[in-house]
């Protein structure tokens, strides 16, 4: 096993991001599953900023993660907030429910 | 003047429509009367100033249509015909218009009324002055509208508007062959101006004309086509199916259009077109044929039937046909004389059944009628006297004017001319039986109205009398009075060129040659048909029906009109509607709307269903076409920019 490079850093990050956007849109159950996925993505990208920021040794990729972690988790904290909302009023959470724009 | 008298009533006509929009009543009397009258007056002063001495004008108003070598013109002319026909129409317009103050007071669209009949005497005089075929087509067109507008004046009715849309569409049949003969003489001639044409009629007369790739003598084909146009106005055999359902008019109208004057517009273009129609002598027996027929078809149906408007239209009908066997032996002032004194009785005989309807609250079966005479003396002797001008009774006007066709159609000394005397001495028997029949069903035996309807009966006001006295005096007197100026010895003098018979013929000059006993046949069957009218109808009154149970077949044919009617409906009507039917449901629905306007929107809406189908509501398919755009964008970046 040779050394750990900037390849595998990036491997890793291009799985997690694939099976975030996969996860939203073959998702079938829940709302929650999206946001999950939502934060993969996010944190896929992360790990890309911190390993090019090692990598080039610029510490300008890891402030920018500090700051999507921030982003991230004020997004998730208003997306429950509103599943919470959109609960209360339709009583489901379930993807297939979720359909007042059909045309 | 002549101008005047043509357009006054179109001044009254007018005036009366805007009236009829302020709904003033006295105010469209006035204007149509007045002008009317004025025309009147007018018209009798150009016959006497004008007419009598043999002057004629010819008024230029416009030029109308100027294309290459197709000249018309608005111009007036005024020669004898039209100096007849001027005072027939303006005299017995006036009385109609004076008469329907009376007749037409408790309807509610008087001044309407009145502009009608204003436009239809306008139109008429534009008929009988115009001095080209385009414009007496203008003419003819203007009084069939005005026909059409005044039958179908009751239009809730609905069978009034029917018989107002039979009366136009059996017209157009006609109108059809006036304008193809129009055609034709443009042709031939290169003009439609009248004199031009008469002025080359006898050059044409041996030539011949392709017509539905037929050769056809060129004058014989003109004159069969514009006779066509003649029967459809004039209600003769074959087209005459309008006539009497025209009667669900009001009876002013059918006084004045479908008895004195509109009608008689087919032999005033005959006669008119004399000059030409002198030339083609197949034409004039058809004419003859045609005639004779109408006058004996008429009469078997007029004395079957039982509304008493009915009876007389087919009397008019009947009437007619004898003018036209008169102008078919070239008998042409006999046919004119024949149309003057017809318009005054049978306007007569119109007016004074109106005011036997009026007075029978709008009852007109004669089998609901009877007994009324001592009720109404003054109705009931004028319908004595229309009467006996109509089954020609010494020294009324009919006696002179029938007495002179039928002697004429035997002078003729051929086949065409005694078939039509034969014809016309028989339908002059039944004349006088249905006339006397209608009088004896009307005014005597016991009444057979209601008690309510008999105690309403009364004599019409004043103003419907007078214009009734007024045509009486001409019919008693018109025969008497104009017999020598328009029939006798020297008729050629007062009718000078507006007329022109060959030499050849006959029929006029040896007229007042023929044996006693023609000249003495049609007094003698008048006197047989008023006696067994009296048989059938006072003396012995259960005849009829046993005579009709009898002749059952034979009544049954008469009865139903020979069904004409029933055979046209089979022929024309119901195969047409099922045409008409068919290109609607086919056609018009299946094709057109099938791809104009309902396809396409069903298109729109079917491909805008199709859009909307894409919008599923659900976020993952949205999150999936929007990685889809990610990844086509950044592909085509890369490619493009970054490549």
């Amino acid at each position: 096993m040779g050394p750990v490079t900037l390849f595998h850093y990036l491997t890793v990050a291009a799985i997690l991001f694939t099976l975030g956007a996969v996860g939203i849109f073959l998702n079938r159950k829940n709302v929650i599953t999206i946001l999950m996925c939502i934060e993969l993505m996010l944190l896929a990208v992360n790990i890309n900023l911190v390993a090019f920021s090692t990598h080039n040794g610029d510490l300008a990729g890891q402030i920018f993660a500090m700051l999507i972690l921030t982003v991230a988790a004020a997004e998730a904290a208003i997306g429950l907030a509103i599943l919470v909302v959109y609960f209360r009023n339709r009583g489901s959470i379930a993807v297939e429910d979720i359909n007042m724009m059909k045309g | 003047m002549i101008t005047a008298i043509v357009f006054l009533p179109l001044l009254g006509a007018i005036g009366a429509g805007i009236f009829s929009l302020m709904k003033n009543d006295r105010g469209g009397f006035i204007v149509s009367i007045g002008g009317i009258m004025l025309s009147m007056v007018l018209s009798w002063v150009a016959f006497i100033t004008m007419a009598v001495p043999g002057i004629n004008e010819t008024v230029f108003l416009a030029k109308w249509i100027s294309s290459g070598g197709f000249e018309v013109d608005w111009a007036l002319r005024y020669d004898a015909l039209t100096a007849v026909m001027m005072i027939v129409v303006t005299t017995v317009s006036a009385m109609v218009h004076l008469y329907s103050v009376g007749y037409m007071s408790h309807d509610n669209a008087k001044p309407r009324f009145m502009a009608y009949l204003s436009l239809f005497t306008f139109a008429m005089l534009m008929l009988v002055t115009a001095d080209n075929l385009v414009q007496m087509f203008f003419g003819w067109e203007g009084v069939g509208v005005a026909s059409y507008l005044l039958i179908g004046f009751w239009y809730h009715r609905p069978s009034a508007h029917e018989a107002a849309m039979k009366a136009f569409v059996v017209n157009r049949v006609g109108d059809f062959g006036y304008a193809l003969g129009i055609f034709a003489i443009f042709a031939m001639t290169g003009s439609v101006q009248l004199d031009e044409i008469f002025a080359m009629a006898p050059d044409l007369a041996g030539r011949s004309i392709e017509f539905l790739s037929f050769e056809v003598p060129a004058l014989e084909l003109a004159g069969m086509l514009l006779f066509i146009g003649a029967m459809g106005k004039s209600a003769q055999l074959g087209l005459h199916t309008w006539l009497p359902d025209a009667m669900e008019g009001p009876t002013p109208v059918s006084a004045l259009i479908h008895a004195a004057t509109m009608v008689t517009a087919g032999v005033f273009m005959v006669c008119r077109l004399s000059p030409m129609l002198e030339f083609a002598p197949f034409t004039l027996d058809f004419i003859t044929i045609v005639g004779a027929l109408t006058a004996i078809f008429a009469a078997t149906i007029g004395f079957t039937q039982f509304d008493i408007k009915r009876v007389i239209a087919y009397s008019t009908c009947s009437q007619l046909g004898y003018m036209f066997f008169a102008a078919g032996v070239s008998a042409y002032p006999a046919a004119m004389f024949h149309l003057t004194t017809h318009a005054f009785f049978k306007a007569l005989l119109f007016l004074g059944a109106g005011s036997v309807i009026h007075a029978l609250s709008d009852e007109q079966d004669m089998r609901r009628m009877g007994g009324v005479w001592k009720k109404i003396p003054f109705t009931y002797s004028m319908m004595w006297i229309g009467s006996l001008a109509l089954a020609g009774f010494p020294f009324f006007a009919g006696y002179f004017s029938k007495d002179m066709i039928l002697e004429a159609a035997w002078a003729q000394h051929r086949f065409t001319g005694e078939f039509a005397y034969i014809l016309g001495i028989m339908a002059a028997f039944l004349t006088a039986f249905y006339s006397w029949r209608l009088l004896f069903m009307t005014f005597h035996g016991k009444p057979r109205a209601s008690d309510e309807v008999m105690s309403h009966v009364h004599e019409s006001p004043l103003v419907m009398t007078i214009p009734l006295f007024v045509l009486a005096i001409g019919a008693v007197f018109s025969g008497f009075l104009l017999y020598d100026l328009f029939v006798g010895h020297h008729w050629n003098d007062f009718w000078g060129n507006s007329i022109l018979i060959l030499p050849e013929h006959t029929a006029m000059a040896d007229a007042h040659h023929v044996p006693k006993i023609i000249k003495l046949m049609p007094l003698i069957v008048g006197v047989a048909g008023v006696t067994l009218a009296w048989l059938f109808y006072i003396a012995v009154p259960g005849m009829p029906a046993l005579v009709a149970r009898v002749f059952k077949p034979l009544h049954l044919l008469f009865f139903n009109k020979w069904f004409v009617d029933e055979l046209y409906d089979a022929l024309l009507v119901r195969p047409s509607v099922r045409l008409g039917r068919l290109f609607w449901s086919r056609g018009d629905i299946g094709i057109i709307d099938a791809f104009g306007p309902n396809g396409m929107s069903a298109l729109v809406s079917r491909f805008s269903v199709l859009c909307s189908r894409m919008q599923t509501g659900y976020v993952f398919h949205y999150a999936f076409a929007m990685l889809i755009g990610v990844v086509a964008l950044v592909a085509w970046y890369a490619r493009t920019i970054g490549g």
